[in-house]
């Protein structure tokens, strides 16, 4: 019985066993237009060479705030048409034999890392600042938050290269880049953004009907119910 | 549905009578009309708990309307596509932003399979407060265990379609269960799967028990379902017979017709129902990661077992069920006894037309004993379906082994522990509470 | 029951409000259901125009580009292949392309933006399917010894003549379709594009 009670007590605790790194907080918002145009930048500049977002077309980048023409202009490097999707330049069966593993597609990467660590862009935003220098990886490099990833830092050019500290366990800016680390991490933030954009585009549209739809059935609720009241009483 | 029980319609002379009065003759409009709605005499003391059986078929409705449009986009192909993405996975993407509209659709069908499984719950709840099961009811509450049963699996093929992570190596988990059948185990998961792995081919399977064949068992049953509580009436919150006390008319004096009175209070569950399931649909189709797992974000890789694999959120009572059987008998592996143990889990509900040796229906007029014993159900069915969620652990375990015991304990103990109770008077006629 | 007259009009005045509001629910969630049956992103960028290089397309050669899955023919008109339309105005049956199977800057003589450039869709009016060349004048692949030049239909017979024409008591009942198209340069064309970057 004793037993039956402390099991009943403790299993909530059983949640904290799920391991894995702290989450730094991803301190964008949803809907800055600025921000996801700088995002996408990045993304086409240091993410699409290698990995595709096969499920998003380019002229969906007009949703972001730009024209046809800024996105013909400077975020198509591999087709010219804008009604077709971004895919990765190279062929996934052959980065399957370079890498081992075909860099995998990142339209809906943001949900996909959602746990109970954090939200995905909180993942996200934690991955990419957390790569560190390490000699026994192939690639040379390592990240606190994917342990022993197979991918290189897409962005160590803009933050620089970090070590980790093995007795601190803390990562340091051993070599400085092109931002400051400020500025990396606003870098970075909106990188995030464009990547939860990427994930579901409609997401705002979808919060702004849904509020159109509550009252719209607040009001058929009153209808409703006046109705089965004017029914009901007769009924005893 | 006796010939001649309900007077054929005759027109008043109007365009539209003259219309009736002519399909009448030829159909048993009026007759039907008359026997499931107008004249249906349903008790009048319907509460909170019986808005769930026109709820449960409003879902229906609602996943199959959403599925035929998601069919016409949906492609069940597990090859991987020019940017080496399935072809399944990448199509929902298509609906989910090329296909106009796609994404309400899409996330209706998705909400509206968890709501399913809530709405039924409650509604099987109700059953178990009034006794619905009882005497003359067993066979609404069979067509009722029957349809959850397709309803389980309806789910589980469903559940694939998307090609995700946690869609295929949940089916991987599941059909390799069968496997723990002995002499017949391994040959029925190669039947089950059409192949040595979940592949293409249970995919497209899968699609055809999603799509036709388990909707049509699915409708079949619910029909028979209906039919045969008509046949019997409806139980109600006191648990009482209203047929047994009927005016001079032969209309039970607690009965009111279904329609209007119950058509119209339906209506107002149908809105707040919406409301929810708006509220859900619009602002967390996710459902917080149980009702679209976030895991299933990645496209199905059957190289790379997750860290975590657990079914559905609805399933979850039944696989801590499973998982709890860690011990051999008779020669047969845990395995094996997991299964048997899953299975018996959901097929015992059946029985409890007969386990239920209570001399009353309704838990109102039932003592301290059936009270507590349905609490602790109740919260062990919790407990299990959350234990379910989680990663397996040795505390986890031996809650779960002690909550299978209680969960077949309420059952199997129940001829015994039913009849021990302190009783009330049931009355006469129904009460309004 | 006193005042039954006012309660179900009251009554009614419910059941018809809550009818109304609910239909036009029913009528908003109908729109998800109903724009799913529209063309898809997919089937849009597929449709996208196609542009088509004549650089090195000679007189009376043809070529075809493929536009929203239907053969569009480009034919280089030669001196020889433009004088014959004069002479069929009497036997086409719409010599003026007065129906509507052009955009306004072909419904002219030639049915084209430059005289000797034509773009056409090469799918017979008839019934859809798709006309064989038969440039040659004379009855040398097997046409009439009055022929002039231009395509015949295999299925039922139709005959058009280097404009798209549809001659007179044919079975398709009009000329052919000339898509929408835009001149990029002078070797360059968009097809399915009235204006660049529309």
């Amino acid at each position: 019985m004793k037993k039956f009670l402390m099991a009943l007590l403790f299993a909530p605790l059983t949640v904290l066993a799920s391991g894995g790194a702290h989450l730094d907080h991803w301190p964008g918002a949803v809907g800055d237009k600025a921000a996801l145009q700088n995002g996408a930048k990045l993304f086409v500049n240091y993410c699409l060479n290698c990995h595709g977002a096969s499920s998003l077309r380019y002229n969906k980048l007009t949703e972001i705030g730009l024209t046809e023409q800024q996105v013909k202009d400077n975020l198509m490097f591999t087709t010219d048409k804008i009604g077709e999707q971004m895919r990765v330049a190279a062929r996934t069966d052959e980065q399957k034999l370079w890498f081992g593993a075909a860099p995998p597609d990142l339209t809906v990467i943001s949900r996909a890392r959602a746990s109970e660590m954090g939200s995905g862009a909180d993942w996200l935003y934690t991955y990419l600042r957390t790569f560190y220098r390490d000699e026994k990886r192939p690639t040379g490099w390592n990240n606190v938050v994917f342990e022993n990833v197979g991918m290189p830092n897409p962005l160590w050019q803009l933050q620089g290269q970090q070590v980790l500290n093995h007795e601190t366990h803390k990562l340091e800016l051993a070599v400085p880049g092109q931002l400051s680390p400020a500025e990396f991490d606003k870098a970075v933030s909106d990188l995030v953004s464009f990547m939860v954009w990427m994930a579901e585009p409609q997401q705002e549209f979808r919060q702004r009907l849904g509020w159109f739809v509550l009252a719209f059935l607040a009001v058929l609720f009153v209808l409703a119910y006046a109705l089965k009241k004017e029914y009901w009483k007769d009924i005893h | 549905m006796a010939g001649g029980k309900f007077e054929k319609y005759k027109s008043d002379g109007s365009i539209g009578g003259n219309a009736l009065e002519w399909v009448d003759a030829r159909f048993p409009a009026t007759s039907l009309y008359k026997e499931h709605l107008s004249e249906y005499y349903a008790p009048k003391n319907f509460n909170f708990w019986y808005f769930f059986g026109s709820l449960a078929l409003l879902v229906l409705v609602i996943q199959i309307v959403t599925g035929i449009f998601l069919v016409m986009h949906y492609k069940p192909d597990a090859a991987l596509n020019a940017s080496g993405v399935p072809v399944a996975f990448a199509s929902v993407e298509y609906i989910m932003r090329d296909v106009p509209g796609g994404w309400i659709i899409r996330y209706m069908h998705s909400t509206g399979a968890s709501a399913f499984f809530i709405v039924v719950y409650l509604h099987m709840f109700r059953g178990l407060l009034y006794g619905s099961y009882r005497k003359p009811r067993e066979l609404t509450w069979l067509f009722g265990c029957g349809i959850f049963l397709v309803l389980m699996g309806e789910a589980f093929f469903g559940y694939l379609l998307p090609w995700g992570q946690m869609s295929f190596w949940g089916a991987q988990v599941i059909v390799n269960l069968f496997s723990a059948i002995p002499v017949i185990g391994n040959d029925l998961s190669l039947l089950i799967r059409g192949d040595f792995v979940v592949g293409d081919a249970t995919l497209n399977r899968f699609f055809s028990f999603h799509v036709i064949a388990f909707p049509l068992i699915l409708i079949g049953l619910v029909a028979a379902h209906i039919l045969a509580l008509h046949e019997t009436g409806s139980n109600n919150p006191d648990g009482i017979e209203i047929k047994a006390n009927k005016d001079e008319n032969g209309i039970p004096r607690d009965g009111i017709p279904f329609h209007p009175y119950y058509t119209v209070k339906d209506i107002v569950g149908v809105v707040v129902f919406l409301m929810v399931f708006s509220a859900v649909m619009f602002f967390a189709p996710e459902g917080g990661g149980y009702f679209l797992e976030y895991n299933n974000f990645f496209p199905a890789d059957p190289l790379k077992t997750p860290p975590h694999i657990a079914p559905v959120w609805y399933f979850t009572p039944y696989y801590s069920i499973l998982r709890a059987m860690v011990w051999n008998f008779f020669g047969l592996p845990a395995k094996f006894w997991g299964v048997v143990g899953m299975g018996a889990s959901v097929v015992i509900f059946a029985f409890l037309p007969w386990l239920d040796r209570s001399p009353v229906k309704s838990i109102r007029y039932r003592g301290p004993i059936y009270k507590t014993m349905l609490t602790l159900f109740v919260i062990c069915f919790f407990i299990l379906g959350y234990l379910g969620t989680q990663p397996p652990s040795p505390m986890g375990e031996l809650v779960s082994q002690v909550c299978t015991l209680f969960y077949f304990g309420f059952f199997l103990g129940m001829p015994w522990w039913s009849r021990m109770d302190k009783f009330k008077p049931v009355p006469e006629r129904v009460t309004m509470k | 029951m006193s005042n039954q007259g006012k309660m179900d009009c009251g009554r009614r005045r419910l059941i018809v409000a809550t009818a109304a509001v609910g239909g036009a629910g029913a009528v908003a969630a109908l729109v998800p259901f109903v724009s799913s049956l529209l063309p898809s992103e997919r089937a849009k960028a597929a449709g996208a125009p196609v542009e088509a290089d004549i650089g090195k397309l000679e007189a009376g050669q043809m070529m075809t580009v493929e536009w929203r899955g239907k053969p569009v023919w480009i034919i280089n008109r030669s001196p020889e292949m433009l004088g014959t339309l004069p002479k069929l105005d009497g036997q086409v049956a719409d010599p003026k392309s007065e129906v509507d199977m052009q955009p306004t800057y072909a419904q002219n003589e030639t049915r084209s933006i430059k005289k000797e450039v034509m773009v056409v869709i090469g799918i017979c009016t008839h019934l859809g399917c798709s006309p064989s060349s038969k440039f040659k004048a004379g009855a040398e692949e097997g046409m009439p010894a009055d022929w002039l030049g231009g395509f015949l239909c295999p299925c039922h017979g139709s005959t058009f003549d280097f404009a798209g024409r549809v001659f007179k008591a044919k079975p398709a009942p009009t000329n052919l379709e000339v898509p929408p198209h835009v001149y990029l340069s002078d070797t360059r064309i968009l097809i399915g594009e009235d204006k660049k970057g529309a």
